[in-house]
């Protein structure tokens, strides 16, 4: 899951040329938009059927962060 | 949960104005470089919109199109009981628009006419309210205008919103007629998620002041606006209504006994092609079933889903169709009507 999830995430933001950590702090990619997060919900909702609102969203804060969310949240659907 | 149903209540003619001037949005780079704003257009799809001038309102392009609408269908205005404005953007805090449109129109003094203050899934609202009145003994023809002049309340500064709303009108006539057989709507709302699209101020809660007016730096990014511009949180009306919407149309569906193949025409609220496209996979819908207007209008609000009949159905609504609205949006409040057209007129689109 976590693979799919980081090969997911690269797909949406565009990024090509080097690897995720799961200790980056994802905000700060220089690819990193509104449109990105649209992206990125829509990707949750489509691939793991998990939707995480703003309020929680905000306090993830690492690609770490956001893949135990989701793990997370499918446990419990 | 409640459905309200109708019988032999239809729309028997639609007409549409928007503003001649036309804002190429790739175009769109007072505030931002040209690359981010190809960027942006690209994914939301929104090529054109319409923008009214300072002295024009959304009754303006609604009284532009009952006027042709009255016109071309020839209809005496005397038998008109019933006129509701639908809009978020009226002349007046008051009285209110739809009464001088009584009015301006012509109208008969001893017509019913009213607003209602609804977004995105305000058409439909409108809609059922007008439905329910003309079950009534006695009522002949209903006139339904809906406008919105929405490039005046979003900041052009805010690149959260700068690119994605137009602005618009229309008019549409109600008659009853056993032809139009039953319609079904379902009708929603969320107060709890009222501050993800919001004008904080300048109504009573938090009235107009000179602070209210000053344009401030929102975010880390530089998006700036005022307190009286509009705010909307993308992200949470997006995660919310991809939950939702699929939900109650799914749901309408079923209620109605029908199903999405027996559908001629899916018109959802044209927010943007991104949201649209993703509802449609979601929802398994054939892309030929779905007409947008999108490219051309921008997030007309309320006025999108007639907007896009009066640009993408015309002609196509004479034989007996089936047709799902479904809107979605400020309230938040959301929508979702199964209802049949037939011999639909559709006047041509008047630019103002």
């Amino acid at each position: 899951m976590e693979t799919k999830f980081i090969d997911l995430l690269k797909e949406i933001l565009e990024i090509e040329d080097r690897d995720l950590n799961l200790s980056d702090e994802f905000r700060h990619y220089s690819e990193w938009d509104s449109l990105g997060y649209l992206e990125l919900i829509a990707m949750m909702d489509e691939e793991f059927g998990v939707s995480i609102e703003n309020d929680d969203f905000g306090k993830l804060i690492t690609l770490e962060d956001l893949i135990n969310e989701v793990k997370n949240r499918m446990e419990n659907n | 949960m409640a459905y309200l149903e109708f019988k032999n209540v239809g729309i028997s003619g639609l007409a549409a104005a928007v503003p001649g001037n036309i804002i190429d949005n790739y175009k769109f780079t007072t505030y931002f470089d040209a690359e981010s704003v190809k960027d942006v257009v690209d994914k939301i799809g929104i090529k054109e919109r319409r923008f009214a001038d300072k002295d024009t309102c959304a009754s303006d392009m609604c009284f532009a199109a009952a006027e042709k609408l009255l016109t071309d269908m020839n209809i005496d205005r005397t038998e008109i009981d019933l006129l509701v404005f639908v809009s978020q953007t009226p002349d007046y805090k008051m009285p209110a628009t739809s009464i001088i449109l009584q009015h301006r129109l012509n109208l008969s003094k001893s017509a019913i006419a009213f607003d209602i203050n609804m977004g995105c899934s305000g058409f439909i609202y409108g809609l059922s309210t007008v439905y329910s009145y003309m079950q009534q003994h006695g009522f002949r023809k209903a006139l339904l205008l809906d406008g919105e002049t929405r490039s005046k309340v979003y900041s052009p500064k805010d690149r959260n919103t700068a690119f994605l709303f137009g602005d618009a009108g229309v008019a549409a006539l109600i008659e009853k007629d056993e032809k139009y057989e039953e319609s079904i709507f379902s009708l929603n709302s969320d107060g709890s998620r009222a501050d993800l699209i919001m004008i904080h101020a300048g109504g009573y809660r938090n009235p107009s002041s000179i602070e209210t007016l000053k344009e401030k730096v929102i975010d880390e990014h530089g998006n700036m606006r005022s307190d009286e511009q509009a705010y909307m949180n993308g992200p949470d009306v997006f995660n919310f209504l991809i939950r939702e919407v699929p939900k109650d149309v799914k749901n309408t569906l079923e209620y109605a006994e029908t199903d999405k193949e027996s559908i001629d025409y899916f018109v959802f609220h044209q927010a943007n092609d991104y949201i649209n496209s993703y509802l449609a996979k979601k929802l398994k819908l054939d892309k030929d079933k779905i007409p947008m207007s999108i490219e051309k209008f921008g997030n007309t609000s309320s006025v999108s889903i007639p907007l896009t009949i009066a640009t993408e159905l015309q002609d196509k609504l004479d034989e007996k169709k089936k047709v799902l609205f479904c809107g979605f949006g400020v309230g938040l409040s959301w929508a979702t009507a199964i209802l049949n057209f037939k011999d639909c007129h559709i006047s041509e689109l008047v630019e103002i």
